[in-house]
């Protein structure tokens, strides 16, 4: 058999490529990771329990998250070899000796690693880990079991990591079709929930029309600029065009090409107004899955976007910016006002993704800016909101799968009352991660919101920081309305001083006494009765896991609340690679 | 990213002690420690709150003893960078202007955990009221304009949940009301701190939110300037309130639990004055005084209409809501003349309101807790059976309506004095408040505590011991500041000389605003503590028995006899 392969002869016309392989570690460990559960698991079935299934994810995730260090220290600009000594990473190259290569393109230009790259890499790879994390108790909660959704979250994770380094719109596209349909499927992979199915579907139909629209504008710029390579198309619009490629004589081909692109991108960060499939698809998805939908398909679509846009387009920024800036303003009032008649918490959870999106695109307009400070001040207040908004948002979705309940249908904001007596640190937590994209202070919801209103107001964008600021006043009402339902609404009684969820009438008499007596003992006695009855009632064990993802999550958002500053280098030798 | 980093001068003029820090850590500290007490514990937990918050009143007061009655510019300094990458430091300071804010908050926080109790929830009502005084004392100390912001809107949260859950009536609407026309206010300040800070950047050598830095650059267009100044007015009118935005302060108020609307009368509101005073007129003085018809006229409207509303309310807590709206009109007038006694007065009268709205605040939930009702017409010969109580109710009301000898007439006499000399019709109708305040006061009085005391009212219990403990500090500031206000003004003039003399010397073709432009020299501070000398005589000579009465007030057992024959003028 081997003696067979190799009389065969490399064919003919390819050049022969050598891959830097270790440059392509975290893609490769993601994808090959998924290939090896699957096989692992169809050849030892006492393996397919939910939770190796979830350890070996979760450990994929942090392998990936291992190597990418190195690979910052890597690609570092020859300038600073090893990184500068001060920050983490600097050390670790240090550490390792390597260093000062510059950003490397590898497989014959499809990808390019940089640090921005690595950058969105670490923010995926972070959310499989907390999304595999909280997984195996919603399956077990749910009776389901399976390695697919680990298999698929891998699969899509590794989609991700390429839209985020491709440097040919056909890699790119690939990249965002690998995203895709593993998430398609994911939404619908809960099989007895019948809204579970409708939004796998309506996730297929209008994601796969938003890829027809998207290879269409391929297409058209590949016309105008004889090019699918990001960097050439970038070449081809300079001018004068030393690129020796088609110069751009057919500029509206590369407008509506571009245009096209947009549509494309909008559809998977969802962007008004192509974010109708959102609430539908939010509410009707498993949660966990919401999780990564929210977290790491949103950052990959906005890197892929990036790269496209920034770098490719960046020389034809006046003619697409102001479709930008437009999809941005209606996004945000889109996101902010509609969210405000909901009641349901994952519908309000994904118009709140949808303000935040708009939010993520006022900081791409800057980055598409043509002085260079801003574009940097931009991008990086993008990347530090990519990083702050997954982690708020997978946060807040493993509270809410948590909450949901057996079915995975308790998602009212009426299920939400009283849950600051039942459970009061799910609860708390909550409220803390509401208050953060809320944009209150010291979390780190504030400064991400801030870094972009000072890159829009670095820019001179100051109507988009206007209209950014005042929809993030209205968008404040909806996580208040579930602060109010978890903390204030005491079950529907809204007498004074009751905050007793009354569950019968014995217990009702009991805090009509307690209401009455006069603050002493005997109300404290009766209240405290009534508390551990229900904490008895509401039975249902919180998974260790989640919770633990729960709490890190909330730790993350609050650190980064008191230390702004926190990882400012990294952010801003991430955003470094694109200028 | 090339954000010039903004190295800062860590502790120029920095007291041996790390006072300030303290001062928002301790009341931090102790919300950690009310954490790990048990919920049903409930005296501990009171004990706890209390002892943070005296510790930190003590603290504040040991500020004020330490602070340089001379000395117009910053104090205790503290400056450490915070991120670097931002422009961020942890910038804290008092003056003159803000000294007397930072201990009205000291005071009052203590007092409202003695004075009144939640009736469930100890646990959480404490740890809010500990985490609402953190930012309290951190919002009036704070001179990085970003980190002012953040201290502005975190205490919403705390205070959002005080109003729902320990409120009464329709508690969750009036909190939901509260943070958002708060939000929603000073969404555009933070576009416009972010502005300020861009457009002077060049001038202040980096990008930096200093505002003393911010402040000397001026280095805003006429246009950028107006515009900037108007994204900050637009949050602290929602504050103050002024006129057409104060529709949440009613309904805010009178939901509350007592000890917020002691701390939301008290502290809050004053973060708009202040920041008027400090974030407004400082870093834009001239348009701070192209648009200050704007705010004297608002002001005004709000001294008469918020005195018109309160003569017709029917429930007694949200009489003296309205009442607010009128003194912080007041207040507003004082500030816009931009003169040294008007802005002195202003200062004066945000601590006096502080001290006696918080006091009223106190006295009627103590008389709602006694009752279960604060409905005017449910109420009725209260004295007869509770004399003390009534007598102390009376001299609160009395620096209220601004009697002199007691503190609201020393603050009210000032900006309408600053306010003639710049803007003259704006003061007389102005005067025309004082009249009305006297008018809804007494006649709310006379409703509540005269007459013939029928069924319940007749057994209203007397004052306890532990309450009159509670509300004599505050009895005896009003009276202290009335009858001798000399040190408190001594400490704030030389801030306020030095803010007068930056608005004129920034300002183009300085003229005091308002149509009528008085030819006088400029008011010195020999006049003003003169005219003040004067005032307080006719004041002494005028209310002779009344103060004989205040001052034995020393002792518990002597209060007794002080309010008796306060109760007689009354």
């Amino acid at each position: 058999m081997l003696s067979l392969l190799a009389q065969i002869d490399p064919p003919v016309g390819i050049p022969e490529q050598s891959i830097e392989w270790s440059l392509l570690l975290p893609v490769l460990i993601l994808s090959v990771g998924a290939v090896l559960l699957v096989t692992i698991t169809s050849l030892a079935p006492s393996t397919r329990d939910n939770h190796f299934p979830a350890i070996y994810t979760a450990l994929c995730g942090v392998a990936s998250m291992v190597v990418l260090p190195a690979m910052w220290a890597r690609v570092a600009p020859a300038a600073n070899a090893g990184g500068d000594p001060q920050t983490p990473a600097g050390l670790i190259g240090r550490a390792l000796g390597a260093g000062g290569d510059g950003p490397q393109t590898i497989i014959n230009g499809a990808l390019v690693i940089d640090h921005f790259t690595i950058f969105i890499t670490g923010i995926i790879c972070l959310a499989v880990v907390l999304v595999a994390l909280i997984l195996p108790g919603y399956l077990d909660r749910e009776g389901l079991a399976g390695p697919e959704w680990y298999v698929l979250l891998l699969l899509s994770a590794s989609g991700g990591v390429i839209l985020g380094s491709a440097d040919d719109l056909i890699v790119t596209f690939l990249g965002l079709e690998i995203l895709s349909i593993a998430v398609y499927v994911l939404a619908a992979l809960h099989l007895r929930r019948s809204e579970s199915q409708e939004a796998g579907f309506k996730y297929f139909i209008l994601g796969a029309l938003s890829s027809a629209f998207f290879l269409y504008g391929i297409a058209l710029v590949y016309g105008a600029t004889g090019s699918t390579r990001i960097s050439d198309i970038a070449g081809s619009l300079q001018i004068p065009n030393e690129s020796g490629l088609v110069p751009l004589n057919d500029a509206s081909m590369l407008l509506v090409g571009a245009a096209m692109l947009l549509v494309g991108f909008g559809f998977k960060v969802s962007a008004a107004p192509f974010h109708v499939w959102t609430p539908d698809v939010y509410q009707g998805s498993p949660s966990p899955v919401v999780a990564f939908m929210a977290s790491a398909v949103k950052v990959a679509g906005f890197a892929g976007m990036l790269r496209v846009f920034v770098v490719g387009l960046g020389e034809a920024s006046g003619d697409w910016r102001g479709m930008v800036a437009a999809m941005a303003v209606l996004t945000l009032v889109v996101g902010s006002f509609l969210a405000v008649v909901q009641t349901n918490v994952k519908r309000m959870m994904a118009y709140s993704s949808i303000a935040h999106a708009g939010f993520m695109l006022v900081a791409f307009y800057v980055a598409g800016s043509d002085d260079a400070d801003s574009a940097m001040t931009g991008t990086s207040a993008l990347l530090f909101y990519f990083f702050a908004y997954s982690v708020m948002v997978i946060g807040t979705f493993t509270a809410i799968t948590i909450l949901g309940g057996r079915g995975d249908g308790r998602h009212s904001l009426d299920d939400y009352k009283g849950l600051a007596q039942r459970r009061p640190v799910i609860a708390g937590c909550l409220a803390i991660l509401a208050f953060a994209q809320a944009g209150i202070p010291f979390t780190s919801g504030f400064f991400s919101k801030f870094r972009v209103i000072i890159a829009a107001a670095g820019s001179g964008a100051y109507v988009l920081a206007a209209v950014a600021m005042l929809t993030a006043a209205v968008s404040a009402f909806l996580y208040l309305r579930l602060v109010v339902a978890m903390f204030l609404d005491g079950g529907g009684d809204h007498d004074d001083h009751d905050e007793i969820d009354l569950t019968d009438a014995d217990e009702a008499a009991g805090g009509e006494a307690a209401l009455e007596s006069d603050g002493s003992g005997v109300a404290l006695a009766v209240e405290a009765s009534t508390l551990t009855a229900q904490g008895a009632d509401d039975g249902e064990p919180v998974p260790t896991a989640a919770l633990a993802v729960l709490v890190a999550t909330v730790v993350l958002t609050v650190l980064f609340g008191i230390l702004p500053g926190l990882g400012g280098d990294i952010l801003r030798e991430a955003a470094a690679a694109l200028g | 990213m090339t954000l010039p980093l903004f190295a800062a001068e860590a502790g120029v003029e920095s007291a041996s002690v790390p006072i300030l820090p303290a001062l928002i850590a301790v009341p931090l500290f102790t919300a950690l420690v009310l954490l790990l007490v048990p919920k049903h514990r409930v005296a501990e937990l009171k004990l706890v709150a209390l002892l943070g918050s005296s510790i930190t009143a003590a603290l504040s007061i040991w500020m004020l003893g330490a602070f340089d009655a001379d000395d117009g510019g910053l104090q205790f300094v503290t400056q450490r960078e915070w991120s670097a990458d931002l422009g961020l430091s942890w910038f804290l300071a008092v003056d003159g202007i803000s000294l007397f804010l930072v201990v009205l908050s000291g005071i009052l926080f203590p007092i409202a955990i003695l004075a009144t109790e939640p009736h469930h929830d100890h646990k959480p009502y404490y740890f809010w009221l500990m985490l609402l005084m953190t930012g309290s004392m951190g919002v009036f100390m704070a001179l990085d304009l970003l980190l002012f912001f953040l201290f502005f809107e975190i205490v919403l949260v705390p205070m959002y949940f005080l109003i729902g859950g320990w409120g009464h009536g329709r508690r969750i609407y009036a909190a939901l009301k509260f943070f958002l026309y708060t939000m929603a206010g000073s969404a555009l300040m933070l576009v416009g701190i972010v502005s300020v800070a861009f457009l002077s950047k060049d001038a202040t050598g980096g990008l930096t939110f200093d505002v003393i830095r911010l402040a000397e650059a001026q280095a805003l267009s006429d246009t950028a300037q107006t515009l900037v100044f108007l994204s900050f007015a637009l949050a602290f009118a929602v504050k103050v309130p002024l006129f057409p935005l104060h529709t949440w302060l009613p309904d805010a108020h009178t939901e509350a639990p007592t000890a917020g609307s002691v701390i939301l009368a008290g502290v809050m509101l004053k973060l708009g004055t202040y920041g008027y005073l400090r974030f407004g007129i400082y870093l834009f003085p001239n348009a701070a005084h192209d648009l200050a018809w704007i705010f004297m006229t608002l002001g005004v409207i709000g001294i008469v209409y918020g005195a018109a509303v309160a003569t017709m309310q029917r429930d007694l807590k949200r009489l003296v809501a309205y009442s607010s709206v009128a003194h912080l009109g007041f207040i507003v007038l004082g500030l816009f003349v931009l003169n040294t006694q008007g802005i002195q007065g202003a200062i004066l009268q945000m601590v006096s309101h502080g001290v006696s709205t918080g006091a009223l605040f106190i006295m009627v939930g103590w008389i709602y807790e006694r009752r279960h009702t604060r409905e005017i017409s449910a109420l009725g010969g209260l004295q007869k059976s509770a004399p003390v109580f009534a007598a102390a109710f009376t001299l609160i009301m009395l620096s209220s309506i601004g009697l002199p000898g007691l503190n609201g007439f020393v603050g009210e006499f000032l900006i309408l004095l600053g306010a003639f000399q710049g803007a003259r019709w704006w003061a007389v109708v102005a005067v025309s408040g004082v009249i009305l305040a006297a008018l809804y006061l007494l006649w709310a009085y006379q409703r509540v505590f005269h007459g013939p005391a029928e069924g319940e009212n007749a057994e209203m219990p007397e004052l306890r011991f532990s309450e009159g403990l509670a509300i004599l500090p505050l009895l005896f500031l009003i009276v202290f500041m009335g009858v001798y206000p000399k040190p408190i003004l001594d400490r704030m003039e030389p801030a306020v000389e030095r803010l007068v003399t930056h608005v004129e010397a920034n300002v183009n073709g300085f003229t005091e605003p308002g149509p009528e432009q008085f030819p006088s020299e400029p008011a010195t501070a020999e006049d003003l503590t003169h005219t003040l000398e004067e005032a307080e005589e006719r004041a002494e000579a005028e209310d002779h028995s009344e103060e004989n009465g205040d001052h034995s007030e020393d002792g518990d057992h002597s209060e007794e006899e002080g309010d008796h024959s306060e109760e007689g003028e009354g």
